[in-house]
């Protein structure tokens, strides 16, 4: 089979797999947590949630019925050779896959002069990118509007440092998360420009909870950013409580000697990932 | 759901929301009318123009949401709260002109505050990202208005025990203002 036909049958089975399963990691961290959270209201959202998702999986429903927009990250092995238009077959994957399994069509035809619905929930939103060796790494995130909507890029000053990423992501917290669907996952990209600094905090959403890195100043910043996220009190739901994220992952680049791009990218409750290896 | 949650008929009364408290888990059950951000946009032009809420919304409720087609047996296949905040704009002239109840999630301005204490209505927190099991507690969905709009259509829904919590009361208390220090100093 062509190459493109198989990264867009695993794009479509995707996006059907990530609308009803929780995320394994994000499952366990979310159990985890109703045993430390002190807050009964707390307690209550997030038995609510775990039952979510229990009837998700057994009735193949979407978690949320907000099923997001598609961002779509093909690693291409540098080795392969793409003959046709692969962005074309990645929406026609989306639209299939959104109707099939009866999603929501969220997107509109342009953010200003034109909000019609497309009504097939395309275009998805694509990067490609190579990788060393043949085959492909597909990722697939379908993005809510609510924790999307209260994310942030702040451009701060090298001298800010360590101490005002916790800041930025503290302050992007306690403003909106409490209509981002609390608790989070919060992936934070710091470095590269004004425009890629985004793309980390995106790319730091698929990495799983329940992986740490090697790295020992990364995992002391995701620790103390977790630690003071969770000192809020914003709560499950964003109605009080210990619970305000599961996770925070960093991820970090080269970038200008004048600058610190921060940014953060807020996963809700419902964070939906799905990375596969196409051969 | 906890044990002592309140039940709550829809639509109500103010009478009928006045003992509510900020905190307070509920069970909603009765009508509601799905409206989101396309939606709101079309129930105040129409309010505008007539001088009077349409399709008889006067003393009803609505619920921030936009839900996914029918599925696994079932009306709606998933439908949970979308953000109250950006309905905000529209929502003290709605509260002025009748509407009694919001449904949604997040926290909300100061002016939406003060018409819930103006009007004595009450605003509903549902948990967001729980839409497959919320959806268990809807009964009928009906396409009221603006079909075109898909899934921000005005649909009216019939739920039953569906859980929420008070989160800004008639008396005006705030949740999300409440909660989390209540969470620290508790701690
Ligand atoms: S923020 Fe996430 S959980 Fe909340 S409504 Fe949006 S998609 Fe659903």
């Amino acid at each position: 089979m062509p190459r493109v036909e198989a990264i867009a049958l695993a794009v479509e089975a995707a996006v059907a797999e990530a609308a009803v399963t929780l995320r394994p990691d994000v499952l366990s961290a979310m159990r985890a947590a109703l045993g430390k959270e002190s807050s009964e209201r707390g307690r209550a959202v997030l038995g609510q949630l775990l039952e979510n998702a229990q009837i998700a999986s057994r009735d193949a429903v979407p978690l949320c019925q907000d099923t997001g927009t598609v961002w779509v990250w093909v690693e291409l092995g540098a080795q392969e050779c793409l003959p046709s238009d692969l962005h074309a077959a990645i929406d026609a994957a989306v639209a299939r896959a959104y109707r099939e399994n009866a999603l929501r069509m969220s997107v509109v035809r342009d953010a200003l002069f034109d909000r019609t619905n497309t009504g097939d929930n395309t275009p998805a939103f694509v990067d490609i990118t190579l990788r060393p060796g043949s085959g492909a790494t597909v990722h697939v995130m379908l993005k809510g509007g609510g924790s999307d909507n209260a994310s942030l890029v702040a451009m701060l000053d090298p001298s800010a440092g360590e101490d005002g990423v916790v800041e930025t992501v503290v302050r992007a917290v306690e403003a909106k998360a409490s209509g981002a669907c609390p608790p989070l996952v919060i992936g934070v990209g710091v470095g590269g420009t004004f425009d890629s600094v985004a793309k980390l905090a995106k790319k730091a959403l698929l990495i799983p909870l329940d992986e740490r890195t090697p790295e020992k100043r990364r995992r002391a910043l995701e620790d103390r950013l977790l630690t003071a996220v969770n000192a809020t009190g914003i709560g499950p739901a964003g109605l009080g409580g210990l619970t305000t994220a599961l996770g925070v992952r960093v991820v970090s680049a080269p970038c200008h000697i004048a600058a610190l791009p921060v940014a953060v990218n807020l996963g809700c409750s419902a964070l939906r990932t799905v990375t596969v290896e196409v051969g | 759901m906890s044990a002592d949650s309140i039940r709550v008929t829809l639509p109500a009364t103010r009478d009928n929301l006045s003992a509510l408290e900020a905190g307070q888990p509920v069970l909603l059950s009765g009508i509601v009318y799905t409206a989101r951000d396309a939606t709101h946009a079309s129930i105040a032009g129409a309010l505008e123009a007539a001088g009077a809420l349409p399709f008889e919304l006067a003393g009803q409720a609505l619920f921030y949401a936009g839900p996914t087609p029918p599925a696994a047996g079932r009306p709606i296949g998933s439908v949970g709260p979308t953000t109250a905040k950006r309905m905000d704009a529209w929502t003290p002239a709605l509260l002025d002109a009748g509407i009694t109840a919001t449904i949604g999630k997040g926290a909300r301005s100061e002016a939406v505050r003060e018409a819930c204490v103006r009007t004595g209505a009450v605003y509903f927190a549902a948990v967001g990202g729980s839409a497959a099991l919320l959806a268990t507690h809807v009964l009928t969905a009906e396409t009221v208005a603006w079909p075109e709009l898909g899934t921000e259509a005005l649909v009216r829904m019939e739920l039953i025990d569906f859980p929420a919590f008070v989160a800004i009361d008639a008396a005006g208390r705030d949740l999300y203002a409440m909660a989390p220090a209540e969470w620290k100093v508790a701690r």
